[in-house]
């Protein structure tokens, strides 16, 4: 497996050589990095050219970078605060619309697409990924005639994210309520939501309302770069 | 004379026909639909924020919602993402376990399946026939892990414990009396595997008898038949997995083509239709079913004959057992850190993926080195499945968009996620 999968990445180093960001090969399993611009004509090259031949789009997912690596109780030397009440208010579970935690500065674009690509005719896999240049107004081109099963993928990813598919032919919002507003998987978008929905018996129907319930996550996001599972790394190094 | 035109037609969210809450709008041009335009999210719960915000094990849960058809098989896709994200490497007779249960959660949703399209097109009697093996099936669940359906058994690192010496036995009630109760035990007076073994035995014999009440009755072929056709090639454009895909005549199924478990070890066959319409994605479907009786014999046997451990001894990220937890201050400590804090997963990212009854079912996930996904992302085949329907339900009959609806296997806790 692992000699077929360094294969396919010089391969793709070789075909795609002028328009590659990056590639990468961790667990076995090939990862492309390519600008917007240049995202039509790779996936094109990708399901068309033989040897790649990925006539499927299996997963399209959106990825918001905001917090990436940013922790909520650091361990490093002793610390006074006790493992609950060290939580500081940075996670989209402890924070409400009205008081959002300050927003870290990203020396990378914040939104990115993820495609998962796999071909069935040589059996092998491939993720794309792109970052969208504007941070304000994420944009990529849509793959949606290239591979017909982007259609809703895209529309999730616009519903979940706010990312704009240009050329997508019907970007309609798909998995949230009709009339919603905001992006609720952006890592600034509260855990508890903004709105609640409950039946009035006087205006006898159903009415929006503020939330009324407490955001509460009992487990602070901590990150250890002491990563202890030493069985499995040996492993990876010896080999 | 009047004019014709087209008219809008609701169907859903409430309809029984709907496999849930699917709301779909359909173009009508007299009894047939010019588009139709599926409503989903009526269902979403935002499982992949959830999960966001909690330790790795708190979710596990969650994915037995996503799917509730297919529950073991939502977790070992999840499970299988964060072992290969550490790079662990799981007990053999784990892997055995895991794979009967997959097979036995294929054939508990398949079975479902099966009743429920029957039902939708007419057919009564099917649905009450697999509801009488599925509850066997449940037994199993319920006897390897409390609950009959959301199972939370599956551990990143194995599974949480063994299989049972003992199956438990009916007891005589007001709605069991003598006759009864020695009849619902007397396969269940061995041990689990008895159960299992006792039911592979019987169960070819219930397959027979679907197929004789469908396969070539009159009525469900003229359902069936010729309907909802999809090409290979569309197939792979609208991103079709799974049975739909086999259905029209690709032969790729991950347990072969990319084995995971002990897959490849096991000897079973991959069934494929030809015409691609909802008939031959039955025939595929009924064939799965009796393979995985097959696969699940054969994990049996295995299982009688090797006994080990079903659960990883690295504590960083297993609890340790609570006897040790209370005699020994390492375990104790590994206990506080794991049931508090939870463990954390190196920086990167993987896709996973397995055959799940419906599909290809994948987890990618995205770590920052937390205790917590970055970002976790189901990739459902329903999801897929329900997109191309517009496709297949053009310029049919308003009833045989029941029946594609029927043959996609809809379940919307895993579309809408």
């Amino acid at each position: 497996m692992g000699e077929r999968i360094h294969q396919l990445g010089s391969d793709l180093q070789r075909a795609l050589e002028s328009v590659l960001q990056g590639l990468d090969v961790e667990h076995d399993e090939v990862t492309l990095t390519v600008k917007p611009g240049d995202l039509d004509e790779v996936m094109r090259q990708l399901r068309d050219t033989p040897q790649f031949g990925f006539e499927q789009l299996v997963d399209l997912s959106g990825v918001d970078y905001l917090e990436y690596g940013v922790g909520e109780w650091s361990t490093h030397g002793a610390t006074s605060a006790g493992f609950s009440r060290g939580a500081e208010k940075a996670s989209f579970g402890r924070f409400t619309f009205d008081d959002p935690p300050q927003v870290r500065a990203l020396e990378n674009p914040r939104f990115a697409v993820v495609y998962h690509l796999l071909s069935v005719s040589c059996n092998q896999r491939l993720r794309v990924r792109v970052f969208c240049e504007d941070d304000e107004l994420p944009m990529v081109p849509s793959v949606h005639h290239i591979w017909a099963s982007a259609d809703w993928y895209e529309r999730e990813a616009f519903d979940l994210y706010g990312i704009i598919f240009e050329g997508h032919p019907d970007l309609r919002r798909i998995l949230t309520d009709y009339g919603f507003t905001g992006h609720p998987f952006r890592k600034d978008f509260p855990l508890v939501g903004h709105v609640e929905v409950r039946y009035d018996p006087e205006q006898k129907r159903v009415i929006y309302q503020p939330v009324s319930i407490e955001p509460r996550i009992t487990v602070p996001k901590v990150i250890r770069d002491d990563y202890r599972f030493e069985s499995g790394k040996s492993q990876e190094n010896d080999a | 004379m009047p004019e014709l035109r087209n008219y809008t037609m609701n169907f859903g969210p409430q309809h029984p026909a709907a496999h849930g809450v699917l709301r779909l709008v359909l173009e009508m041009e007299g009894e047939v639909v010019q588009r139709a335009d599926p409503h989903i999210g009526l269902l979403h719960r935002a499982t992949e924020k959830l999960a966001e915000s909690k330790p790795y094990n708190h979710s596990i849960g969650y994915m037995d919602r996503l799917d509730y058809v297919s529950m073991m098989c939502n977790e070992h896709v999840y499970v299988l993402a964060i072992e290969k994200l550490v790079g662990l490497e799981v007990p053999v007779r784990a892997q055995y376990i895991r794979v009967m249960f997959d097979e036995i959660t294929r054939i508990l949703n398949h079975l479902l399946w099966l009743g429920a399209h029957a039902l939708d097109i007419g057919a009564m009697t099917v649905f009450l026939y697999a509801f009488r093996e599925r509850e066997d099936l449940m037994d199993c669940y319920e006897a390897v892990s409390g609950a009959r359906m959301h199972a939370t058994y599956y551990r990143p690192g194995g599974v949480h414990r063994d299989l049972p010496a003992q199956m438990p036995k009916y007891a005589e009630s007001r709605w069991h009396d003598k006759k009864d109760v020695a009849r619902l035990n007397r396969a269940r007076t061995g041990s689990l595997l008895d159960f299992i073994e006792d039911f592979t035995q019987r169960f070819p014999g219930c397959v027979d008898e679907y197929e004789t009440l469908l396969t070539e009755n009159r009525i469900w072929k003229q359902r069936t038949v010729d309907i909802g056709i999809v090409s290979p090639e569309r197939a792979l454009q609208l991103g079709f997995t799974g049975p739909m895909l086999r259905g029209s005549g690709v032969e790729w199924d991950l347990r072969r083509k990319q084995p995971y478990e002990v897959y490849e070890h096991l000897d079973f066959q991959v069934p494929v239709g030809v015409n691609g319409d909802c008939y031959d994605r039955y025939l595929v479907r009924i064939e799965e079913m009796r393979q995985s009786n097959e696969i699940i014999r054969q994990c049996v046997d295995w299982l009688r004959a090797h006994p080990g451990p079903v659960m990883v001894d690295n504590h960083k990220i297993s609890p340790p057992a609570r006897t040790q937890m209370k005699m020994g201050m390492e375990e104790l400590i590994h206990h506080f850190k794991l049931f508090t804090e939870g463990y954390c997963l190196p920086q990167g990212e993987v896709y996973c993926a397995i055959e799940h009854p419906k599909g290809e079912m994948g987890i990618y996930l995205v770590s920052d080195g937390a205790n917590k996904p970055y970002r976790l992302k189901i990739r459902a085949p329903g999801f897929a499945h329900l997109a191309a329907l517009d496709e297949m339900s053009r310029g049919h009959m308003l009833a045989d968009v029941v029946a594609i609806i029927g043959t996609q296997d809809i379940v919307f806790g895993e579309i809408d996620r």
